[in-house]
């Protein structure tokens, strides 16, 4: 049945990404949102957009989008990754209310979601599985490691490791609450451990006149807390006969289910062995599908649509055709530096490079807030080159090209990683990031780190001198007798930076080392200048005392200390505080109680993730601010901890 | 954008390779690097020691206590630097007196130096801030004062006449006649002149009604202290035993007496107090925004340092000046072919328009009845005017007295000081005689005088006052038939123009107050461009009325 408008039941950049292809078929698009992304871009982008009402469970409310796809005379629904994507119900109310879904069927979505039965399904195929049992007195037969995971899951959520027998309670019980919290289904099964293993999928695109080809492989093996980060096609490790097994495998089992739309069947590769086995079917378009796109000239979510007008393929699995190579890094909001817990706050620049030419899926702007309510994921870039040498390449520029602060991210480990020597070889397994020990953020020498600070100093002169709202035709800092340098002072993470700064007649400025700086062009975005010979262009962008300076060294960004302190109250100093806005779930000692270094006294979820609040050094508990349930913001006191002395750390338990 | 001025650039005939600008240029440079030196002297204050003592008590120097209240990166004008130049004093008279923008408020600021006799006011402290007041009165603009003050110099001269003269400098003064700078102070309150005090230190004495006469004081805890007499005044007039802090102590003032409406913590703090307070007067400017595009000069203003000789007689086109000074180099000249020994004209800096008076020569009966004519042409249309002074003075002789001098001059003077447009004066080489009050020199009531290092002021040229004095004696040894030294008379001559020289050099007018300071030449147009911003604080209005022209 085809249609002429559709319903984006999705947001960020698949929804941008979704709408982007449906307009080029000439297709109306509606958005939907939420209160908190009433200015976000995909609103934008739509024809059309829909306020999903407070109250409503937002993007995840099935009843509340059929009633926009009402209300707009949307044809179809696209339910993008996430979300909706994957809930067969849904899907069947879709059909029933009359539209069409652009998707695979409500039967094969309900059947691939529960991985045990998928995994029936493969067996069923003749495709290899990973040994495996659903109950935990069996976990002792597959050996250790072992892999608990949830029925219900994806994307590593609910999924656990474990090294030694005496784990397993522990990891059981909280894969269980983040698979109950995550997917409202807590049964978790037991599985063998391929140590080192890398993660392959093949796309899949069956019409519904029972046509089925496959798109080749994407390999994702660059994980960190089991979530992708880079994602490519082809993969170095696949050859044309291995390749060609696992198509053919991804097709006997969509065949199996008479797969209609796209989906991505999911394998893990022994890397030693070369043995392949089937994990799941992701019965949705994946957030890493662009690579695909870049190698096979084939765009996805038109596929999809067409596909879900009733058209047919056209094609066949021999006119797929393959060239060059792509890769794909998605940028986060988070910190690698600190096990890459999820990072929140406004971006206060995004300005993708405008070279090298890659591909940008974004759902941000300059400006977002970047809140815990959704997925911290800033941007999907894509390069695409003839060899995968240089797609990294251009990648990695592209990526360290990009202005980008405000909300720590994960780019400058995306960089490292892609000009890391092992992975130009190929030698990229599950338990790279581990292996691989890369530096997770930009460490700057002191030297670099006061040129950014110069480079700042003098931006902002720029900027007091062109909003000065009286004699801005004066010569900055202009004196005819003597008064002190200019003085700022600004904090870069934990180091404090004094800048002070003289202007001299011949428009230069002396700065307090010694050396002159000379700026060549000044705007509210940027910076041109010259420190002793060297030439800094910088992009800058500014929120509050904030600022973020671009230049060959990466983004750093500045806090401007303020001139004045206002007097005030001390600051309550040695408790424990939420390094994230979250909900408490556990709080395990009360006030009184002795506890060792390491031990967990509080467990915080936030974005669907644990995170255990450990005592960062021997003591007792003096204080305890939370309870199970309370919500807490980013620097929360959550308890205090006065440290004990050895003596009598003892006697206190 | 605003446009430019329509008048197109003047067109420049300086020589830049000529061995006379060669030579001016290095003379200009040595006497900008003698200026340098004494402003670094004028920094140091009262020495090492006193800022060492000044440090250890937690407290900043009064340099970097202006630095801190000014806005980020704005320009700050001092107002003779250079006071007390060649005096008994030290250099700058112990306060330092200028004007900076605080929180986006153009303000005039006076502030004590607490390492020269402790803050203590000498009689070029007191001058320089009677000059600030002034500056704030004439040009409306918020005046912030920086009280750390001994008060009176009470020291009595003991060795013969060596150490600096208490309070009273010289016979003509009494202490009946002091203390006017209370009265001024008030009167800025009553015109709505907002001021703000910020008592550093000690303000004893005469020196409490320094915050006694402000809207609004800021005190220190446990450093400001302000009363009429300290302790020990206290115990021998009333035998009263007390403290510092009981009896003008900064808590007391803000939490008893009520003299204190903000309580800093600490310096830093009350430089924020400060200009939060700018900040609330919420001032606007009475006078117009620019209204001209704002041009950088199409002649390079460096080459102004070889335009002057020290040798005043080299005649200077001050057209060159002007060229290197206004925007875009343009300007609109003013009967161009008359009068030609003075150059007037219309131009613009920093987009503010003005009217420029600029001698190319002395004044003869045609400048001046043109310069009357000009005067009166830009309090039509309320332009300020802009003197550059370069003259031997008033033409002399049989013929122009004839062609009636004193009647065309007089005509000027009367137009200049009957002028209502904000006056600016630039002297850049010599001003004598009656052409210092025609050309609105100090005592015509204009609104700031700088001199470039080359400037000489004297009532005439030290050759010719030699030479008139010794035409008297001759005169009147003639007169009672006496026989007339002529080696005497000559020996009388020379120390006579080298006492003359010396007291019309820039330094010593400047050293005096009787101006607001030396400039560098190539920052005439930035000095100027502050000017005519801070004068636009007041409403710029030309008069309706002068006196009887006499005709």
């Amino acid at each position: 049945m085809s249609f002429t408008s559709l319903l984006v039941a999705n947001r960020g950049e698949i929804a941008r990404r979704v709408i982007r292809s449906a307009h080029d078929m000439g297709i109306r698009c509606i958005a939907v949102y939420v209160d908190a992304d009433a200015d976000a871009p995909h609103v934008a982008d739509a024809d059309e957009a829909v306020r999903l009402p407070a109250g409503s469970a937002g993007y995840l409310d099935g009843k509340a989008i059929l009633d926009a796809a009402r209300a707009t005379g949307a044809e179809a629904i696209h339910p993008g990754y996430g979300f909706l994507a994957e809930n067969a119900s849904f899907a069947s109310d879709v059909a029933a209310a009359g539209l069409v879904w652009v998707g695979p069927t409500p039967e094969a979505i309900e059947r691939m979601g529960d991985k045990l039965a998928a995994k029936a399904l493969a067996i069923e195929s003749g495709v290899p599985t990973l040994p495996s049992c659903d109950d935990i007195s069996g976990a002792k037969d597959l050996g250790y490691p072992l892999l608990v995971k949830a029925a219900a899951g994806g994307g590593g959520k609910g999924m656990r490791i474990v090294k030694v027998p005496a784990d397993l309670q522990e990891a059981v019980a909280a894969a269980k609450r983040e698979a109950a919290s995550s997917f409202g289904d807590d049964r978790v099964f037991f599985e063998h451990y391929v140590t080192r293993a890398r993660h392959v999928e093949i796309q899949i695109l069956g019409d519904q006149h029972g046509k089925i080809v496959h798109l080749g492989e994407r390999e994702c093996s660059i994980q960190r807390r089991h979530q992708k980060i880079l994602e490519e096609s082809p993969s170095p490790r696949l050859d044309p006969a291995l390749r060609s097994a696992m198509g053919d495998a991804a097709l006997k089992l969509a065949q199996g289910l008479g797969y209609q739309s796209a989906g991505t069947v999911e394998f893990l590769v022994d890397d030693d062995s070369g043995a392949f086995f089937f994990l799941e079917v992701n019965t949705r378009l994946q957030v890493e599908h662009p690579v695909t796109e870049a190698v096979t000239g084939i765009d996805l979510v038109r596929e999809q649509l067409r596909i879900a007008a009733g058209e047919p393929l056209g094609y066949g699995q021999d006119d797929v055709a393959w060239s060059g190579a792509a890769i794909e890094a998605r940028l986060y909001a988070e910190d690698p530096a600190a096990g890459f817990l999820p990072a929140t706050g406004t971006l206060i620049a995004f300005e993708p490079a405008p070279s090298p030419q890659v591909r940008w899926d974004s759902g941000v702007a300059a400006g977002s807030v970047i809140g815990v309510d959704f997925d911290p994921m800033l941007a999907k870039v894509i390069a695409f080159a003839p060899t995968r040498a240089e797609a990294a390449g251009r990648l990695a520029l592209a990526l360290s090209r990009t202005h980008l602060g405000g909300v720590t991210t994960n780019r400058d480990f995306l960089v490292a990683v892609l000009r890391t020597p092992e992975f130009l070889a190929g030698d990229t397994t599950t338990d790279f990031i581990e292996r691989v020990a890369l530096p997770r953020s930009l460490e700057l020498s002191e030297e670099a780190l006061e040129r950014v600070a110069h480079v700042a100093a003098l931006w902002i002169q720029g900027a007091n001198r062109a909003e000065a709202a009286v004699l801005g035709d004066a010569p900055s800092g202009w004196r005819n007798a003597r008064l002190p340098d200019q003085k700022l002072e600004f904090q870069v993470g934990k180091r404090e930076i004094v800048v002070r700064y003289r202007a001299l007649r011949d428009g230069r400025f002396r700065l307090g080392n010694g050396s002159h700086a000379r700026i060549h062009a000044w705007s509210p975005a940027s910076i041109d200048l010259e420190i002793e010979g060297r030439r800094l262009g910088s992009r800058v962008s500014r929120a509050g005392d904030r600022l973020v300076i671009q230049g060959s060294h990466g983004d750093v960004e500045l806090r401007v200390r303020p001139r004045f302190q206002v007097p005030g109250a001390e600051k309550t100093s040695g408790g424990l505080v939420a390094p994230m806005p979250g909900k408490v779930i556990d709080v395990r000692v009360s006030v009184g109680a002795a506890v060792r270094a390491g031990q967990t006294l509080v467990v915080l979820e936030a974005m669907k993730m644990e995170h255990p609040i450990t005592a960062p050094e021997d003591g007792v508990v003096a204080e305890v601010h939370v309870a199970v349930g309370e919500q807490v913001d980013n620097g929360a006191l959550l308890l205090v901890v006065d440290p004990v002395r050895d003596e009598t750390a003892e006697g206190d338990a | 954008m605003q446009p430019p001025l329509l008048a197109p650039p003047l067109v420049s005939n300086l020589d830049t390779r000529a061995e006379a600008f060669v030579e001016n240029r290095a003379a200009m440079l040595e006497k900008l690097a003698e200026i340098d030196a004494l402003l670094d002297e004028a920094e140091a204050g009262g020495g090492a020691s006193h800022h060492e003592r000044l440090a250890k008590r937690g407290k900043l120097p009064v340099r970097e206590r202006i630095a801190n209240v000014l806005d980020p990166d704005s320009p700050f004008l001092e107002i003779s630097p250079l006071a007390a130049y060649d005096s008994d004093y030290i250099i700058g008279g112990g306060a330092v007196a200028g004007i900076g923008v605080i929180a986006g408020t153009e303000c005039v600021i006076f502030a004590n130096d607490p390492t020269v006799l402790g803050g203590a006011l000498t009689p070029y402290a007191g001058k320089k801030w009677m000059r600030a007041l002034e500056i704030s009165r004439d040009n409306r603009i918020p005046y912030v004062s920086f009280v750390e003050s001994a008060g009176a110099d009470l020291r009595v001269r003991t060795d013969g006449g060596k150490s600096p003269s208490a309070g009273s400098s010289g016979r003509l003064q009494h202490f009946a006649e002091t203390g006017r700078f209370f009265y001024e102070m008030i009167e800025l309150s009553k015109l709505r002149i907002p001021t703000v005090c910020v008592v550093f230190g000690s303000s004893t004495a005469g020196g409490a009604y320094q915050p006694g006469m402000s809207d609004y004081n800021i005190v220190i805890r446990e450093q400001s202290k302000i009363f009429l007499a300290g302790p020990p005044l206290v115990r021998m007039a009333t035998g009263e035993e007390s403290d510092d802090e009981t009896l003008g102590g900064a808590q007391m003032h803000a939490e008893v007496s009520g003299l204190g409406e903000y309580l800093a913590e600490d310096e830093l703090d009350a430089c924020r107090l400060c200009r939060e307070v700018i900040s609330h007067l919420n001032w606007r400017k009475s006078g117009p925004p620019p209204s001209l595009r704002s041009e950088e000069p199409l002649h390079d203003p460096e080459e102004l340092l070889g335009l002057v000789s020290p040798d005043l007689r080299r005649p200077v086109d001050v057209r060159e000046l002007i060229g290197r000074v206004v925007d875009g180099s343009r300007f609109e000249e003013f009967k161009s072919r008359y009068g030609k020994t003075l150059v007037c004209g219309w131009a613009s800096i920093h987009g503010y328009p003005l009217g420029i008076l600029g001698n190319n020569g002395v004044l003869n009966p045609e400048s001046a009845e043109k310069a009357a004519h000009f005067v009166q042409l830009c309090n039509q249309i309320d332009t300020p005017l802009l003197f550059l002074q370069n003259l031997t003075g008033f033409v002399v002789g049989r013929d122009f007295e004839q062609a009636g001098i004193i009647k065309k001059g007089s005509q000027m003077i009367n137009a200049v000081a009957n002028s209502n447009v904000p006056h600016l004066t630039v002297i850049f080489g010599a001003s004598y005689g009656a052409g210092t009050y025609a050309m609105s020199g100090r005592a015509y009531d204009n609104r700031f005088t700088f001199l470039w290092p080359t400037a000489k002021i004297a009532v005439m040229g030290p050759k010719q006052i030699a030479g008139v004095m010794s035409i008297v004696r001759r005169a009147r040894a003639a007169r009672k038939g006496e026989p007339f030294d002529e080696e005497a008379d000559a020996r009388m001559v020379e120390m006579v123009e080298a006492i003359q020289e010396k007291g019309s050099l820039a330094l010593a007018a400047t050293g005096a107050i009787s101006d607001d300071g030396i400039i560098d030449p190539r920052d005439t147009r930035t000095v100027l461009g502050i000017c005519l911003s801070i004068v636009r604080n007041q409403a710029v209005k030309g008069t309706d009325g002068y006196g009887v022209f006499r005709l």
